[in-house]
């Protein structure tokens, strides 16, 4: 290559220093090489028949199906988006409270958000599950399963949201409040009409990935403790995988979580893109 | 015969600094006044503070005989004679433009679908945006954000407009579009209270020229009087600033 000769030719030292390029392309080369060990190590030293016994049993896999589908995925499903719409609308409510003139209000929905971010999911579920039943004889849940899944991640969830809504609401700028006042809305007509619907364009993205988390952490709620016609995705696959000592259910229940996430992660990343083109 | 608008005795605080320190400024039916100044001399607060966008410290506002100022005044009800526009436009953006001139005719006027349309495309036409209906306020130029938002505004049939340096944001070539409408609404008679930095505009279409400096009105008057021959110093070195822009150094020694 001329490009080559012409370097060599520019350093007549001879312990010329090598040029910013090849010292690259050196450099490249060992991580390159470094990469090729590990991977040719692992391939000879896992016991890859025992791997593919113990994780990625066909048989056992077969096994799994349809149920994991129509009783697994389907529940996760349901929990995630029930509890999902739950928390929006309480997450709404409680960032309003948070924006709020009046003080007491202003103290519960900080004092909620603070406690329910706080505390760790699975404490509320088994409260929930447990607790409540139990402080509450005469009163039952409507819908259960159903209903103490939905309130139980709702409940979590609306923390969170709560405060990408507030973020959204204090994004949009100071002036479309004073338009839309200066229109003769009132505070609480602005704030509907003009200022919530710019938040949540804003909050998009974000309110994306807190569905993803929620697919996620709904699989905490089997602590509630279900018949099987009630086991999401991952209950169903660790109740099979101890059922038959093979963890190749886990393993196929975990692969319909990523399902689930990694379409909704790419989403996430083609409504941030659009978002940085334009302005909402 | 009751005022269009008038200010009695403004003062306004933001915290320890006082930008504005008494302030009397009387508008009649039909007329164009353009407050003019130097930047932080307090003319946008004040007009903020006609439609109480800021609350005064002190003083009374009073729009068509109704005190603004009345603790118990219904400033939603009051505010819909007052139009605002603004440097920033302010237009809400995630609605199309007849959206943005025809929401609040529908929820705080409660006028029908059809007839809030009529009248917002009638002021769309008359700004001369009415083909940019349908599109949304950033697929729209500077001067045709502020155009829109002019015709939102009107569309609300307010006694009086006010328009807060609604040229500032523009880039220079498309100045000349909103000085025209606003030029336009003047000659119909529209009773304005305008802040401006657009010296011509105010010599040719006010009737009345403030001058503010440091929270007073320093002069007022005609605008032949106020700009064409300033009495007082102040108003004099702001006016050469303004209108040589170029010279300062030179024109100010000799």
């Amino acid at each position: 290559m001329t490009t080559d000769t012409t370097v060599t030719e520019a350093g007549p030292a001879p312990r010329a220093r090598l040029s910013p390029r090849k010292r690259k392309k050196i450099s490249l080369a060992i991580q390159y090489a470094v990469f090729l060990v590990v991977i040719v190590t692992l391939a000879f030293v896992a016991d890859w028949a025992a791997i593919q016994h113990a994780f990625f049993n066909l048989d056992e896999a077969r096994k799994a199906f349809p149920d994991i589908l129509a009783v697994g995925l389907k529940n996760t499903i349901i929990y995630t988006l029930s509890g999902y719409i739950l928390g929006f609308f309480l997450g709404l409510v409680v960032a309003l409270m948070r924006l709020s003139d009046v003080l007491p209000y202003r103290a519960i929905a900080l004092a909620y958000i603070e406690i329910f971010r706080g505390l760790p999911a699975i404490v509320v579920f088994m409260i929930l599950g447990f607790g409540v039943p139990i402080a509450f004889q005469d009163y039952e849940m409507p819908y259960d399963p159903y209903g103490t899944v939905a309130l139980a991640l709702g409940l979590v969830s609306a923390a969170y949201l709560a405060e990408t809504f507030r973020a959204g609401i204090e994004a949009v700028p100071k002036g479309q409040t004073e338009a839309a006042r200066s229109l003769g809305m009132s505070q609480g007509r602005a704030m509907f009409t003009v200022i919530v619907p710019q938040a949540i364009r804003i909050v998009i993205p974000p309110l994306t990935n807190e569905l993803i988390l929620l697919f996620k952490d709904s699989s905490l709620v089997f602590v509630i403790g279900f018949t099987l016609s009630g086991y999401e995705l991952f209950k169903f696959g660790e109740s099979l995988s101890t059922r038959t000592g093979n963890s190749t259910p886990l393993i196929v229940a975990g692969l319909l979580y990523l399902c689930l996430t990694v379409p909704l992660g790419y989403l996430v990343r083609k409504l941030e893109a659009k978002q940085k083109r334009g302005r909402v | 015969m009751t005022h269009a608008v008038q200010v009695t005795g403004l003062h306004k605080s933001f915290g320890d600094l006082e930008v504005l320190k008494g302030i009397d400024v009387t508008v009649e039916q039909g007329q164009v006044i353009c407050i003019i100044g130097p930047s932080g001399s307090g003319k946008s607060t004040l007009l903020r503070c006609v439609n109480l966008l800021e609350q005064p410290t002190a003083g009374q506002v009073f729009v068509s005989g109704t005190e603004l100022t009345d603790i118990d005044v219904d400033i939603d009800a009051a505010r819909r004679k007052l139009g605002m526009v603004f440097q920033q436009f302010n237009l809400f953006g995630h609605m199309s433009v007849l959206d943005n001139v025809t929401i609040a005719q529908r929820r705080v006027l409660k006028r029908s679908k059809a007839e809030a349309a009529k009248v917002g495309m009638r002021n769309l036409e008359k700004v001369g945006v009415a083909e940019k209906a349908e599109q949304y306020p950033a697929q729209l130029s500077g001067g045709q954000q502020q155009r829109v938002a002019i015709a939102r505004a009107l569309s609300m049939d307010p006694d009086v407009m006010l328009f807060d340096e609604p040229t500032s944001a523009l880039d220079p070539e498309l100045v000349g579009d909103v000085l025209t409408v606003m030029r336009q609404l003047a000659d119909e008679g529209m009773t304005m209270l305008v802040v401006t930095h657009e010296m011509q505009f105010a010599r040719e279409v006010a009737d009345t020229v403030l001058f503010m400096d440091e929270g007073v009105v320093v002069e007022q008057g005609p605008p032949a009087q106020v700009i064409g021959s300033p009495r007082h110093e102040r108003t004099k070195s702001f006016l050469h600033r303004v209108l040589n822009p170029t010279h300062v150094e030179e024109a100010a020694s000799p």
